[in-house]
């Protein structure tokens, strides 16, 4: 991801452009800007600032504040559906991360330190799922299961459903690719003069990935490791599209009651997704950060 | 030129390791995610039969349907609308934030850019479930429009309802590349423009601009796409009350009665043609070192 770079001299003179440069109309400017960010942070944080707070309300519409109450979150971890569903999100979510981040790191390791043919359709490959709409991915797989449960069926008589296994399929499919970016940009940062220095002291190449590479692209992978376990936590379209009969997952579940109408339920359901991802991400910038 | 065999040893030991690190991740993609994309061109040219089962007869008709029926023309036209939409406000929107945060002292840039990356980590449905609660008709604006004496307005299930949802699901992509592309700018270049008697609007036409250029284009790709392929938003916010193209390839794939995979195929396919053309257009017109 992007990173505030430490200050440099070119910044230094940057934060210095704006009182000079012709200072009585930029006050205006600088004032507008300021109001202007004021407002963007409160418009990207105003509905969940509303949406926690509704999560506590007595109304039973959720939509209006009547009194505190605890109710809708006593009644959200007593329905054996919802826990089954956050049970089934955090097993995949637990599984595609394993898998998409060991599978991740090497592709990152393989195109930071290897020059070769074919290494610029590789690149496209491992970007495509990134830009590509979530839908043309959702569907493709579900078309590709279909195909390939039906072969089964055909060959070996029995007959196998879509499951948490086809959701776990989809989910490495998109992670690797976001696992593989951030170990990349970590590697780049990478001085290799400290593996030349470890072969030099006799260290063979086993011993200088474990001892010297692998320690300091760490928080890379970890960076990488955080996200993808967040992204699969979250990713509805997927999981929608690939989920079998029985086997249902958070976000898809709150999908069905949402589109239905606004619940206090489904704001108590809402807020502790919210405070899991948003302490993913709090926790994977300190891990990326701390050198 | 002669190698030794000393030489050659490790040509050959190079590139068995590159062979093992690119393996696992590039078959997994090519299988899970290339292949799959495959599947659902062959399907776009396959006929539905009665119950939604597949014929394997070749046919153009789902080509033809898509582009001689109007709804299916119409939902092409509204995606592109809108994204283009999304793409223009996000940008309005998101480029003075982000010049807002390259100004900041290093720390207090950090927050501020932790802060707009938390929501881009943060369930996206959850987020815009949010806005349901503020614009519903007993929601949080019309309950206090209503105390005030007001009128109430109608405001959720429009597609200004669809719009902001947009808007606010995405204005993190904006940001975040237009962010990096102003923290490499020179901003002394402003200073220079200033001495040679440029206004403040004049330098920033003609120099800042033209030079975060590919930080907009990075932004305006990574808003546009997924905004194509949408259908949570409008059906959330908008009430699914006229089609995107991601509202009928998911009722195509998984709600109408009998489903009609191969006309959905072919949407997903057209869609994912355009967005390549768009991709393309993107990459010719920047170098890696601006990406």
């Amino acid at each position: 991801m992007i990173e505030a770079q430490p200050q440099n001299k070119r910044a230094q003179r940057a934060a210095s452009w704006w009182p000079r440069f012709n200072s009585g109309a930029l006050t205006w400017g600088r004032l507008t800007l300021t109001l202007h960010a004021f407002l963007m942070y409160l418009f990207l944080y105003g509905p969940i600032f509303v949406l926690v707070v509704f999560s506590f309300t007595r109304d039973e519409f959720g939509v209006r504040w009547t009194g505190f109450t605890l109710e809708w979150y006593v009644r959200m971890f007593a329905n054996d559906r919802l826990m089954g569903a956050a049970g089934n999100t955090l097993y995949v979510a637990f599984v595609s991360t394993v898998v998409s981040t060991i599978f991740g790191t090497l592709l990152a390791l393989a195109m930071e330190r290897h020059r070769f043919r074919g290494r610029t359709g590789v690149d496209a490959v491992i970007y495509l799922p990134v830009v590509i709409p979530e839908i043309a991915m959702a569907v493709s797989l579900l078309a590709f299961s279909a195909l390939v449960l039906e072969f089964i069926r055909v060959v070996t008589g029995e007959v196998v459903r879509r499951s948490l296994v086809t959701v776990i399929i989809g989910h490495i499919a998109f992670s690797i690719s976001f696992v593989t970016i951030v170990v990349r940009a970590s590697l780049k940062h990478f001085d290799r003069r400290l593996e030349e220095a470890a072969r030099d002291l006799g260290a063979n190449s086993w011993q200088t990935f474990w001892r010297i590479t692998f320690p300091m692209i760490l928080p890379g992978i970890l960076g990488g490791a955080l996200l993808a376990f967040t992204l699969s936590l979250d990713n509805f379209i997927i999981s929608l599209f690939l989920s079998g009969p029985g086997t249902s997952l958070l976000p898809v579940e709150v999908y069905n009651k949402v589109r239905r109408a606004v619940t206090p339920e489904i704001n108590a359901i809402s807020t502790l997704m919210l405070a899991v991802s948003i302490t993913l991400v709090v926790l994977s910038q300190l891990v990326q950060r701390r050198r | 030129m002669a190698l030794s065999s000393f030489e050659r040893e490790q040509q050959r030991r190079e590139q068995r390791r590159l062979i093992a690190l690119l393996a696992p991740g590039m078959l997994w993609l090519l299988v899970f995610f290339l292949l799959p994309l495959l599947v659902i061109l062959v399907y776009s040219f396959l006929t539905n039969g009665p119950r939604g089962n597949l014929l394997w007869q070749p046919t153009l008709q789902n080509y033809v349907d898509l582009f001689t029926q109007s709804s299916y023309v119409n939902a092409y036209v509204r995606s592109l609308w809108i994204s283009g939409l999304t793409t223009l406000f996000a940008l309005l929107l998101g480029y003075p934030l982000a010049l807002f945060i390259v100004k900041q002292p290093p720390r207090v840039r950090l927050v501020l850019l932790i802060l707009v990356l938390i929501p881009f980590w943060t369930n996206f449905l959850v987020r815009i479930y949010a806005w349901q609660i503020i614009l519903a008709n007993n929601g949080l604006i019309n309950t206090t429009l209503g105390a005030m004496g007001l009128p109430t307005l109608f405001l959720l299930n429009t597609e200004g309802a669809t719009l902001l949802g947009l808007v606010y699901g995405e204005l993190p992509f904006m940001v975040l590349p237009i962010y990096a592309a102003l923290d490499r700018f020179d901003f002394t270049l402003m200073e220079a423009g200033a001495d040679l008697g440029a206004s403040k609007w004049h330098a920033f036409w003609h120099i800042m601009l033209p030079m975060t250029m590919p930080g907009v284009a990075a932004g305006a790709v990574l808003v546009f796409i997924p905004t194509i392929g949408q259908f949570v938003v409008s059906e959330l916010l908008g009430g699914a009350k006229v089609d995107y193209i991601g509202n009928l390839i998911q009722r195509l794939f998984l709600r109408s009665n009998p489903p009609n995979w191969p006309l959905g195929s072919a949407m997903s396919t057209v869609m994912m043609i355009v967005l390549l053309g768009f991709i393309l257009l993107y990459f010719r017109s920047t170098t890696e070192e601006d990406r």
